[in-house]
């Protein structure tokens, strides 16, 4: 952990905290959105930091890119002018709680990763074995098709399976496109 | 300047996001910012297995980030799929609204 740059770290870590909490507490949802776009990046370059290429370029790639086109997408789409006061709305107590619940949690789990001692180094991918066989992604596409060959094409199932769901959520059906498709009809044959 | 990073530095600050996560999770109604926050959560764990594959030089948590990132695609393409659906049935996207098994 020693090489890893702590001012470059200590920013990042600001960063991604401060804007996930705006994420958390802004109304409008697309401030939200644009929040949770620095906190990507800020994690990428976390990423970058801890030796993880591959991971860090799959985070701008999948998370900055494509997920958050999609929910700003569907943020527009929804046209949600009114900003949503449901942070004013739910009631005080249960606010509370839930804030003091998850800072228990959190002091807990400091408490734990400090009090662990440092874990031996078990794995042959030291930074230096990593350098030496050609990089972070090379060593990672290597394992991915040797080792974890049966996972990766299980994802290619997972991802299909995710293209049809929301294409058979997403689409008008039923009793509203019987009624628009008469509509249309009617419109038709009145012209 | 600063002192280096130590591991559990980076590991509280993975729980920091998490709880944050959960925060919104628990607390906000809006169904937008509830798959966002899961996104956080999703993204803090990734961070700590990344983090634990650093400390103990081994891949097996790089590659499960792979599949995890994978998983959070899906599952964020079906939820805003939910979103829409409720939204054109419900003509909302808040949580209190989904009462149509109520009455």
């Amino acid at each position: 952990m020693s090489e890893i740059s702590p001012v470059a770290f200590y920013l990042f870590a600001g960063m991604a905290l401060a804007f996930s909490v705006l994420t958390v507490l802004k109304k409008n949802p697309v401030a939200s959105a644009f929040s949770l776009v620095i906190v990507f990046f800020s994690f990428a370059g976390i990423y970058a930091l801890l030796g993880a290429h591959l991971v860090a370029t799959m985070q701008i790639l999948v998370y900055a890119g494509a997920i958050m086109v999609l929910f700003v997408f569907v943020v527009m789409l929804l046209n949600s002018d009114s900003p949503s006061f449901d942070f004013r709305r739910s009631p005080l107590i249960f606010r509370f709680a839930a804030g003091l619940v998850c800072f228990a949690m959190f002091v807990l789990f400091v408490k734990v990763f400090r009090e662990t001692g440092p874990s031996p180094s078990v794995g042959p991918f030291t930074s230096a074995a990593v350098e030496a066989a050609g990089g972070n992604t090379r060593v990672i596409s290597e394992l991915m098709f040797s080792e974890y060959i049966l996972p990766f094409e299980l994802t290619s199932i997972l991802l299909l399976a995710g293209i049809v769901g929301s294409v058979a959520l997403a689409k008008r059906h039923g009793s509203a496109e019987k009624a628009s498709s008469k509509k249309g009809v009617s419109s038709v044959s009145s012209r | 300047m600063f002192p280096a990073v130590e591991p559990w530095v980076v590991l509280s600050f993975c729980s920091a996001i998490f709880f944050v996560g959960l925060f919104g999770l628990l607390v906000r109604r809006n169904l937008l910012i509830i798959l966002m926050s899961i996104e956080l959560m999703l993204n803090a764990v990734n961070l700590t297995y990344v983090t634990f594959s650093h400390q103990l030089s081994s891949m097996a948590g790089q590659m499960s980030v792979f599949f995890i990132i994978v998983v959070a695609a899906a599952e964020s393409a079906v939820g805003l799929g939910l979103v829409i659906a409720m939204y054109r049935t419900l003509k909302s996207v808040d949580t209190d609204e989904i009462t149509l098994l109520k009455d």
